[in-house]
């Protein structure tokens, strides 16, 4: 019983950083942009929240836990909201193929964070010697008291204030698209910009706001990453291919946020998976994790083979829009 | 009525010289080295024409060094060459890292299992051919696909390359030496079995010789030979094709097979001609930097040896100013993303061009 409780727990702690991409991903991807630097702006949201509170904590006497909390939010969003900037500014303005600008940013950010968390490992004396153990803290403070219920308490209220986030963004961004008129007008831009243009919708506009905060919101998936799983270091390459998982998990939750809360946390489950069943040689742990991946393939080729309209990406994904084009 | 006209305006253009589009690239490559420039001086405080110094002195400046970023050019070149028909045909192969690795996965076993029994020579055209196989199964599985249900091509091959990853570390338990090492080793270091031979005292002259008549083959390939045609007109529409009678399901399994087995090639002269182990770092993104290569190059052979030049160049440069200068080595990916950027930017100024607002007279 404890052993699948803490199970639980844990998927859901790996499943949290895949969430935060995949829910950025879907709004932008909504607006038509098929955005494959989600992997490089997790990255760069993780580092620059990361270095955020590290030169808060070591320019400080008495380094308090929330401020800490929040200038490494602010920074992971500011930063990781740049990486979009980047990507919008190429692909809506300069109108560039979208997949080899998100593959060029996927390198940036990638090496972005390597470097700087690798630079700042190096400040603080050698590898893994990076502490802000105060923000750290901060960041996977609990919820009192409700934590403390036996069973209830560890699945439902023993996580930081990110995991809580994450879920209430997914639940917002499919009331977003669904239920208010920008969220219309985005997916409309995303299905058809051309009849959205004529309609007198601000395509650049709508393309910009959307690839920006997506961007935004992904970068917390790497904020979460380094602050509360990791409780504020750097590993290198330590976020792996999260991002990735967080792109497959948009076709999975098939572009729909409140979806993806299941899919990430199944992702994390398949994730650990090989940790916790008994008597695996190290062999078959690789074959374990293999998973993630094989779920993923084997959901899209079904999704592909029932060809439901209403379960297909946006009509314009991964298409530039000039208004002079016909 | 006041209608206001835009500061700036863009339109297509029409037709653009070749001296113009050369030189929109030239200004690109130097603005985005300038940025580069920038970025080293704030974070080492060096000057920076000594920063570039020691990237040209660390790409080539002295023998081995130069052969080494030869070497790291041509396996870049080889596997752009072998997405540039994919991409001709808008399939969007994300999986060249896969198909790498799993040509590079069927070089080592070859290697290991039959590395005592064989002579040199036959060994390397067993594994020239398994190599090839095995990167056009792993590109064949989801060109079958696409074919068949219309998967969605870029994420069924990302995913691949996960899986391959996967399959690599599942053997390196088996191959591990010394045990406990998690890693291969060197393979066959004594007898050198299913290494490229030197040539003239030179250990890459094979390398360069085999991506050059591929580069070649693929050239003459896409211009010239029927199959080359029918992957222009499935990539322009897939509807013209079916009209003129081009059976397209055919022709992205064909193409898919084709790209894969030159990916996989690409893995035999990484693990053959070079560094003679495998791991999960052995195609090191090398899969996803040569479509950016592939593409920008608009397929053109010529200019994907330029690309490929220029950023092994930088590459190479980044890891010896990375140690000069006590930097980390993943510099070197933010210089390759500045210039990518650059380069991509670019694009947009050989095809469109903006028309400021005219002054005009008050009426």
């Amino acid at each position: 019983m404890n052993l699948i409780l803490t199970f639980i727990q844990k998927a859901i702690g790996q499943g949290i950083a895949i969430l935060f991409g995949a829910s950025g991903e879907i709004l932008i991807e909504k607006s038509g942009n098929l955005n494959l630097g989600i992997p490089g702006i997790m990255y760069m949201g993780g580092v620059s929240g990361l270095m955020g509170a590290f030169f808060y904590e070591n320019s400080v006497e008495n380094p308090n836990g929330f401020v800490g909390l929040l200038i490494a939010f602010a920074m992971a969003l500011v930063v990781s909201a740049l990486g979009g900037l980047i990507y919008a500014f190429l692909t809506i303005s300069l109108r560039a193929n979208q997949n080899v600008v998100g593959l060029a940013l996927t390198t940036f950010g990638t090496g972005f964070g390597n470097f700087f968390g690798g630079s700042l490992s190096k400040l603080a004396g050698g590898v893994g010697q990076i502490s802000v153990k105060t923000t750290g803290e901060a960041f996977r403070t609990t919820i009192p008291v409700l934590s403390e219920i036996p069973v209830i308490g560890p699945l439902l209220f023993s996580y930081g204030f990110l995991t809580y986030l994450s879920i209430i963004l997914a639940f917002a961004i499919t009331w977003f698209l669904t239920k208010t008129r920008k969220g219309l007008n985005l997916r409309a831009v995303g299905e058809s910009p051309a009849t959205a243009d004529a309609a007198g919708i601000n395509v650049t506009r709508y393309k910009y706001s959307a690839t920006i905060i997506g961007a935004a919101i992904a970068g917390l998936g790497g904020l979460y990453y380094v602050m509360d799983y990791l409780g504020g270091t750097w590993i290198e390459n330590g976020f792996g291919d999260r991002g990735w998982l967080a792109i497959a998990l948009v076709i999975m939750a098939l572009w729909n946020a409140r979806s993806a809360i299941w899919g990430s946390i199944l992702f994390g489950a398949l994730y650990i998976l090989y940790i916790y069943v008994p008597g695996l040689s190290r062999a078959m742990q690789e074959v374990f994790k293999m998973f993630p991946y094989l779920v993923t393939i084997i959901v899209l080729v079904f999704t592909s083979r029932r060809n439901k309209p209403e379960n297909q990406p946006p009509a314009s994904l991964g298409t530039s829009y000039f208004r002079e084009e016909r | 009525m006041n209608h206001k006209e835009p500061l700036v305006r863009m339109k297509k253009r029409s037709t653009v010289s070749l001296k113009q589009a050369v030189l929109v690239r030239l200004v690109a490559v130097l603005l985005s080295l300038v940025v580069c420039a920038v970025f080293i001086v704030i974070v080492t405080q060096q000057n920076p024409l000594q920063v570039y110094a020691g990237i040209v002195d660390g790409a080539v400046g002295t023998g081995r060094r130069a052969w080494v970023t030869v070497r790291e050019t041509v396996v870049l070149l080889l596997i752009a060459v072998g997405l540039a028909p994919a991409f001709k045909m808008r399939f969007w192969n994300i999986g060249a890292e896969g198909q790498v690795l799993m040509g590079g996965l069927a070089s080592a076993a070859l290697m290991i299992y039959l590395g005592d029994l064989l002579p040199n020579v036959v060994l390397l055209v067993i594994i020239f051919v398994a190599s090839m196989l095995a990167g056009l199964i792993w590109g064949y599985i989801p060109a079958f696909f696409k074919a068949r249900y219309n998967t969605n091509e870029t994420l069924f091959t990302l995913m691949m390359n996960y899986v391959a990853m996967q399959i690599v570390t599942f053997c390196i338990v088996f191959w591990e030496n010394p045990a406990g090492s998690n890693t291969v080793g060197i393979i066959n270091s004594a007898s050198q079995k299913g290494w490229f031979p030197s040539i003239a005292g030179n250990s890459y002259i094979l390398n360069v010789i085999i991506v050059l008549i591929f580069t070649v083959l693929m050239y003459f390939y896409m211009t010239y030979s029927k199959q080359g045609y029918e992957i222009a007109v499935v990539g322009e529409s897939q509807n013209t094709a079916r009209y003129a009678g081009i059976n397209v399901k055919r022709v992205i399994k064909r193409t898919m097979m084709i790209s894969g087995a030159i990916c996989g090639l690409a893995g035999m002269v990484t693990v053959c001609g070079a560094g003679h182990t495998i791991s999960t770092s052995t195609a090191n993104g090398r899969g996803f930097t040569a479509i950016i290569v592939a593409w920008m190059a608009k397929f053109n052979p010529f200019f994907m040896v330029l690309i490929s030049a220029l950023l092994v160049f930088m590459q190479q440069g980044a890891i010896q100013i990375a140690t000069q200068f006590g930097l980390n080595k993943n510099a070197s990916d933010i210089i390759t993303g500045i210039i990518l950027f650059f380069l991509i930017g670019c694009e947009f100024f050989i095809n469109y061009e903006l028309e400021f607002r005219k002054k005009q007279k008050e009426a």
